[in-house]
């Protein structure tokens, strides 16, 4: 496909970023220009429960958090190679499907591991 | 086509001017937000090259796994701001030394940088076969037969990436409850219910 007509297909976006960034313009202006403006600290202040804030919320988050996180990134790679694949699978042959399927492999091989070893599990 | 260009510098405007306000402003979760607008911005530009499928491979990895990885690092971090910033000017000698070692690495690496002949021959090859064809057909094409070793490498390196993360995070608590499937579901009515007739009136 020519780089122009790719580029035509993706107007209708460029479109919708436009319209996007023109409403929500509009209506942060608009609520600038229009209403009454009363500023009090109070406004700005953090509501807990009607209590002034008991501590920071700059807390250290549990481990755990970043492990799922890490194996999300890895299962989000091992779905983009698979993309291209489904799209030209026609074309590679059985080759180009085994190939696939020990990639897989190996990444399953480490997902049984995970499994077994509890880092899905919460508790 | 004047819209190209007119999208081109909006774009490149726009990620200039995040990536610049990533590592100047001063809370590190506003700048990883500058970090996604940068990822975001740098994907429309890879769509104005005709790389539709990097960009959309920016958005769906870096947007969506990296940033959020990066935003529980910063969360993770237990900074406090006012103590990060105290004794930040007695390290600026050292960090300019640093900076002007790397600097005068990176101006001898590009006064000598070139390519070997054979190169321009290896980066022309793959393209020609594939006038008329998408980029992700393209792609697909060659990846998993011509390229399987970096293929297979790419895989062996996630599985790695995968054992090392749950080894070096993952410990198991001693004294936790688990909720064990098997064991709800091999419970029967008859194990733990019992209906007994009561006499009316013989209550105490």
């Amino acid at each position: 496909m020519a780089p122009q007509d790719l580029l035509i297909e993706y107007l209708p976006i460029l479109i919708f970023m436009i319209i996007a960034l023109g409403i929500s313009g509009a209506m942060v202006l608009g609520s600038i220009l229009v209403a009454r403006q009363k500023p009090d600290p109070e406004k700005n202040s953090a509501y807990e429960c009607g209590f002034d804030a008991f501590g920071d919320a700059r807390n250290k988050f549990d481990v755990r958090f970043y492990l799922v996180t890490l194996l999300f990134i890895i299962f989000d790679l091992e779905i983009a190679f698979l993309f291209p694949w489904a799209i030209s699978l026609k074309g590679i042959g059985v080759f180009g499907f085994w190939s696939m399927v020990v990639f897989l492999g190996v990444l399953t091989v480490g997902f049984i591991y995970e499994w077994k070893k509890g880092a899905l599990e919460w508790e | 086509m004047i819209i190209e260009a007119l999208a081109f510098y909006a774009l490149a405007g726009i990620l200039t001017l995040s990536a610049l306000l990533v590592i100047t402003v001063r809370n590190p979760v506003h700048s990883v937000l500058f970090l996604i607008l940068g990822f975001f911005n740098a994907a429309g530009l890879f769509v104005l090259l005709g790389a539709e499928f990097i960009a959309m491979i920016l958005v769906i990895v870096y947007v969506g796994a990296v940033a959020v990885l990066f935003l529980f690092v910063v969360m993770m971090l237990d900074v406090s701001f006012a103590d990060l910033r105290k004794g930040a000017m007695q390290y600026v000698p050292i960090g300019l030394v640093i900076g002007a070692i790397l600097l005068s690495e990176l101006i001898l690496v590009y006064s000598v940088w070139g390519f070997a002949p054979e190169t321009l021959d290896n980066r022309a090859a793959p393209v020609e076969k594939f006038e008329g064809l998408t980029n992700t057909e393209a792609l697909g094409n060659v990846l998993y037969t011509d390229y399987i070793f970096p293929f297979q490498l790419a895989g062996l390196i996630l599985f790695v990436a995968m054992i090392g993360a749950i080894v070096l995070t993952h410990r198991s608590r001693p004294g936790v409850r688990k909720q064990s499937v098997a064991d709800q579901q091999a419970r029967k009515a008859s194990d733990v219910l019992e209906i007994r007739k009561v006499q009316t009136g013989s209550g105490a």
